[in-house]
């Protein structure tokens, strides 16, 4: 389930509104995609998660045409990303991570200009129907550089879905939010999906990612993980406890050194341990209960931001014994 | 209170922090360094105020030892170099409307034998005066050449002859702009300066402002083409161009009393060239500056070197010939001889031609640039 869960989906490649395989993008030395294949079928919001500096914001800039993959194909909405990029700019909107529109421009002025672009007859009609939409009718005439992070991202939203595109890409728009913001942000999100409109969003977030029909988890430019998150979740091999104490710091140290300890995160009066070897995570915790007769343990259920730090450290031992490995060959 | 009284040890962070990030920028750090070099060469060996061999045409009517003995003479000032000898004298006026001269001598007919009566002749010297500051010494240097040029020819055809004043007069016509005012040569190179200057700076700065503020990425993304992003930058630029162009020549018609001798369509012709010469330099220099300060830079390093060897300050022609090619390679050195050409000599199209087609020629190839570095990805 870890290793490369994309590449082997035997469906049919028409029904995905993404469907891209084995993409690479390199920016002079540093590979920053490597061999990302990512299947998503029409209709569903997928969200696409992953640390900073793994490929995601790359990934999606390939998939609109702003960038040309170094090798690997693939298809949006059933153009090529390499030659039909302009079919796709057409249909699709792209929400970059960074406030896209003119600052120095009302926010009537920004929705009118991007419709514009789109070669939309009424203009001006479709800005004062995103307005209203929008419930910034009484503000329309602000600069938009004046607008809070939450409603610039709501006006973002509002200006990429302007020509009714069937397909929705969204990098980091909850970046900054505040939470009930980010909330509305979502409900909108899956009213797009309801009529019908594909949306692929990048986020940090555990809470929005569970919002996903699928979600799909970038390291290192490679899809590790895909699936639903209730799957991912169930078939997780990863064993999490937790522990309730007084004195969490001592009990943690006290963990730490234990064998079968892969991951132990403090929460206030409690603590999340976890590891892949069942019996030994258990074995710790028995002799750890010797020392604090006071602790109290309890089995969870992994939460998904445990099970991807969990794999994304696996993954890094795995890496940095890789590199040093490559590194004493290259001296030899 | 600590924070409160001056610390040396914050001072030292923040002197450390600015260096490593003006270091960082590496092109700004060049051009720092770069343009006090550049002005050097150009101030210490480019720019003379002073400006000798200047190409003049002899209209020679007459021709004889006493003739002769008068050009050698004016050659040996150093102030003339003759470059052609035409028959008439319109075709001499016509090298001069083109540029190609800067003085004409008309040698009049039985020179000699008037001079020989002891009937004082006159050589007419004509300067081209849409650059006063490069034909005032040269005439100096011919004022009194009258007085010595033919004294030993003249001692074998007798002394009389010498003791009665000068044999001959010269006199100097100044054509174009008859009273040398400083102002009729500056005003249309004014024009040619500003739109330089603004053109580049504005094209340049606000296609960086795109890519730094982000909002490119967002253009690009829709379906707006390259083509279309680069017309409408300039469209603006090119009315605002018009514009300046326009009240420079409008003022310096009411306070200076300028004149326009040319052809006012041939001017708006001339400068749609350059304007376009200059929106593409702003263009290219945006698609290489990652950000506005890097553009602006950029721009004052284009800038400064083609403002001083374009001949608007000082004269082209005193310049070696090295810097004059480096001059011709710019738009604006171009710009300038049609302005100044158009606005004070009334010159016709087969006068700038050559000028139109340089121009055009930096257009092309500055706009090719431009075009193969823009593109509609951000790889």
């Amino acid at each position: 389930m870890m290793q490369d869960a994309g590449v082997t989906s035997a469906h049919m490649p028409e029904g995905y509104a993404i469907a891209v395989h084995d993409l690479h993008k390199s920016f002079g030395q540093r590979h920053v995609v490597r061999g990302c294949s990512i299947n998503v079928p029409y209709g569903n919001i997928y969200g696409f998660l992953g640390p900073n500096g793994t490929g995601k914001t790359t990934t999606i800039r390939m998939l609109c045409g702003l960038l040309t993959p170094d090798a690997g194909t693939g298809t949006c909405l059933g153009y090529n990303i390499r030659t039909q990029s302009a079919l796709i700019k057409r249909q699709a909107g792209y929400m970059p991570q960074k406030f896209g529109l003119y600052d120095d421009l009302t926010i009537r002025e920004n929705l009118e200009f991007v419709a514009r672009l789109y070669e939309m007859p009424d203009a001006k009609q479709v800005a004062t129907d995103a307005l209203h939409r929008l419930g910034l009718h009484h503000r329309q005439n602000q600069l938009a550089g004046q607008l809070s992070g939450g409603w610039k991202q709501r006006l973002a939203l509002a200006a990429c879905v302007l020509h009714k595109p069937r397909l929705l890409l969204l990098d980091e728009p909850t970046a900054g939010v505040d939470p009930k913001a980010r909330r509305e942000f979502w409900d909108e999100i899956h009213a797009f999906a309801a009529e019908g409109i594909t949306v692929l969003v990048s986020t940090h977030y555990m809470d929005e990612a569970e919002r996903c029909h699928q979600i799909g988890y970038l390291l290192d430019g490679k899809l590790l993980v895909h699936g639903a998150v209730s799957d991912i979740i169930a078939q997780s091999r990863l064993s999490t406890w937790r522990i309730t104490a007084q004195n969490t710091a001592e009990v943690m140290h006290d963990l730490q050194k234990r064998a079968g300890v892969e991951m132990a995160t403090s929460f206030g009066t409690q603590l999340h341990i976890a590891g892949a070897d069942a019996e030994a995570l258990q074995r710790a915790i028995e002799s750890m209960q010797a020392v604090f007769p006071a602790a109290q343990a309890e089995k969870i259920t992994p939460s998904l931001e445990d099970i991807f730090i969990h794999t994304m450290a696996a993954v890094g031992d795995r890496d940095s014994q890789i590199e040093e490995k490559a590194g004493e060959d290259a001296s030899a | 209170m600590i924070s409160g009284k001056f610390s040396l040890q914050r001072m030292r962070a923040l002197i450390i922090k600015e260096f490593i990030q003006i270091l960082r920028d590496r092109s700004t750090f060049g051009i720092i360094f770069m343009m006090p070099i550049i002005q050097l060469m150009i101030y210490g060996y480019a720019i003379n105020t002073n400006p000798k061999h200047l190409p003049t045409a002899v209209v020679m009517a007459d021709d004889s030892l006493y003739v002769r003995s008068l050009t050698a003479a004016m050659q040996n000032t150093g102030y003339f170099s003759f470059t052609d000898f035409p028959p008439t004298v319109a075709e001499a006026e016509d090298l001069m409307a083109k540029g190609d001269v800067q003085f004409i001598i008309e040698i009049p007919q039985n020179f000699s034998r008037d001079l020989l009566r002891g009937e004082h002749p006159d050589v007419l010297v004509v300067a081209d005066a849409t650059d006063p500051v490069a034909i005032g010494n040269a005439i100096s240097s011919v004022a009194h050449i009258n007085t010595t040029a033919l004294s030993r020819d003249l001692e074998k055809a007798g002394d009389a002859l010498q003791t009665r004043g000068p044999p001959f007069t010269i006199k100097v016509h100044n054509r174009y702009n008859p009273e040398g005012l400083t102002a009729y040569n500056i005003v249309p190179g004014l024009i040619g300066l500003l739109l330089n200057m603004t053109l580049i700076s504005m094209t340049a700065v606000a296609i960086t402002r795109e890519r730094e503020r982000g909002t490119l990425e967002n253009l690009l993304a829709m379906p707006a083409r390259p083509f279309e992003v680069m017309i409408g930058k300039i469209t603006p630029f090119i009315i605002i161009a018009y514009m300046q162009a326009a009240v420079i020549l409008i003022v310096s018609h009411i306070l200076f009393g300028l004149p326009i001798e040319g052809s006012l369509l041939l001017l708006i012709f001339g400068l749609s060239i350059y304007i376009a010469a200059n929106l593409a330099i702003g263009f290219t220099i945006s698609t290489f500056a990652t950000n506005q300060l890097q553009a602006m830079q950029m721009t004052f390093f284009y800038f400064l070197p083609s403002l001083l060897l374009s001949g608007f300050l000082f004269p082209f022609r005193g310049m070696p010939l090295w810097a004059q090619y480096l001059g011709n390679a710019f738009p604006i050195t171009h710009a300038l001889r049609i302005l100044r050409g158009l606005v004070l000599k009334g010159i016709g199209l087969h006068h700038i031609a050559a000028d139109l087609w340089a121009m055009a020629a930096a257009l092309v190839v500055v706009g090719y640039i431009a075009m193969k570095r823009y593109r509609e990805t951000i790889d």
